[in-house]
């Protein structure tokens, strides 16, 4: 078990070091997506049109967090859970995409695409959402406004605390995790 | 007739809600420390020590422990000798939740089942709630209130067994379902177990047996042997802390059978299953 300190946007390299059950803390630029925008997302490329960020390198946190108050940066800012994205995520991640940060398991498809196209999938510790929005420096919705929580937010981090959970090479923190302490 | 006033019952939940989705319970914090101090995996522990950590820290910023501040559930007792003064019961609760979860700057959840639509332009925010009203003696109103996450909600489940399936295919029922649930729903979970009575009614207990404080001993000797025995299988299953693995996967179990007499049909055996995350925000207040 590693630690790192990382720099989105994330290269090949970056992500070829991470081994499941690695600690990682980012910094820079992520941005958030939930269901909603993670529809619209895959309507752009299916359509060919382009994106509202760039793809190339980037780390998806799958956040919606609370409205924040007078002079807050952003509100509580956990993870959701992360496999109502699994059928949007493979084709991201052959578009570019190099990180997920959610929580819970991916499917066998997501899984078989971080593998391929090389790309992560972190999990951030759900339901401290206070303590995580600490490590938010900025934030700003860049589109789908509407949306509300769901809207998608560039973020910038520091330290933002992961962990591994799959990565390139087919590992599994949570089923290794479970088999390692089952006692039945 | 005792009488209450509509104003001091929307106060009074507006209250409840923004207090109880920035502090954590008392009894949520007991039974993390004692999951903290009795997990065995070094990563499940260093996830404990972050949640205890972000219990204190939400509490002394009063912002949300979580960024799912969940569906307004209440459980609502009134006394049949009791009259609201200035409105109805249901708009007071309303409002209360409205106000409380707008000016506590928590999360707008609720949207249209088909278009996704979030419905705080439409009917309010983080309107309608869900509500259960009991009509009960005396002149006094009781409300219990919980924030209820998605999350631990998806992965809950209602199942009517065989009665010859009896109390061990319970058991295995339960089990299938934290299995099934693993690292998704923010684990350490309190499970709430409801049996009896119809399809239902077992979900609407096992929702109702998350309300009790973690910790607390059933009254029923017979449940309270049934939940310490279950526990302790259920943390067998290795899941742990947020899924990394671990001994601590479950904080309690706690069952609610339909009474009185345990009852259900002689043809059937409804159980309800419903996972509560570790950012368990529940409160009451009796008026």
């Amino acid at each position: 078990m590693a630690e790192y300190r990382l720099e989105t946007p994330l290269s090949d390299d970056d992500v070829s070091q991470l081994k499941a059950g690695d600690i990682v803390y980012l910094n820079g630029t992520i941005y958030t997506a939930r269901d909603a925008a993670h529809k619209r997302l895959v309507d752009l490329i299916e359509k060919g049109e382009p994106l509202p960020f760039d793809l190339q390198g980037a780390v998806i946190y799958f956040v919606g967090p609370t409205p924040p108050k007078p002079g807050e940066v952003i509100g509580s800012a956990g993870p959701t859970t992360s496999y109502r994205m699994d059928s949007y995520s493979p084709i991201l991640i052959e578009h570019g995409l190099k990180g997920m940060i959610g929580k819970g398991k991916r499917n066998e498809a997501v899984r078989e695409a971080c593998k391929r196209y090389k790309a992560v999938y972190f999990g951030a510790v759900g339901g401290a959402g206070a303590l995580l929005a600490q490590r938010i420096k900025a934030a700003k919705v860049i589109a789908y406004e509407e949306l509300g929580p769901e809207a998608i937010r560039e973020l910038v981090v520091e330290d933002f605390p992961v962990v591994v959970v799959n990565d390139i090479y087919g590992n599994d923190l949570y089923e290794e995790g479970r088999k390692r302490w089952a006692r039945v | 007739m005792r009488v209450i006033q509509y104003d001091e019952i929307v106060r009074a939940i507006r209250d409840m809600i923004i207090y109880s989705t920035t502090h954590l319970g008392e009894d949520m914090v007991r039974a993390l420390e004692k999951a903290y101090q009795e997990e065995e995996s070094e990563v499940s522990r260093a996830v404990l020590s972050q949640l205890l950590e972000n219990a204190r820290l939400a509490a002394s910023e009063t912002k949300p422990l979580c960024q799912d501040t969940g569906l307004a559930v209440y459980f609502v007792k009134v006394g049949e000798e009791l009259r609201i003064e200035g409105g109805s019961l249901k708009e007071a609760i309303y409002e209360g939740t409205e106000r409380g979860y707008r000016e506590g700057y928590l999360r707008a959840s609720t949207c249209d089942c088909f278009t996704r639509e979030n419905l705080k332009e439409r009917i309010g925010y983080n309107l309608p709630p869900v509500i259960y009203f009991d009509l009960v003696p005396g002149d006094r109103l009781e409300i219990e209130y919980a924030a209820k996450g998605g999350g631990s909600e998806n992965a809950s489940r209602a199942r009517v067994l065989a009665p010859a399936q009896g109390i061990e295919g319970i058991k295995e029922f339960v089990k299938e379902v934290v299995s099934d649930a693993g690292p998704n729903a923010c684990p350490p979970y309190t499970v709430g177990v409801g049996i009896g009575g119809t399809f239902d009614y077992a979900a609407v207990m096992s929702k109702h047996a998350l309300y009790r404080e973690v910790g607390s001993v059933n009254p029923d000797p017979e449940l309270a042997a049934l939940e310490e025995e279950w526990k302790e299988e259920l943390n067998k299953l290795g899941i742990g802390a947020m899924g990394m693995g671990g001994t601590q996967t479950v904080l309690a179990v706690h069952i609610e059978v339909f009474e009185p007499g345990r009852m259900c049909h002689i043809a059937s055996l409804p159980v309800a299953v419903n996972i509560q995350c570790h950012s368990a925000r529940h409160a009451h207040i009796t008026l």
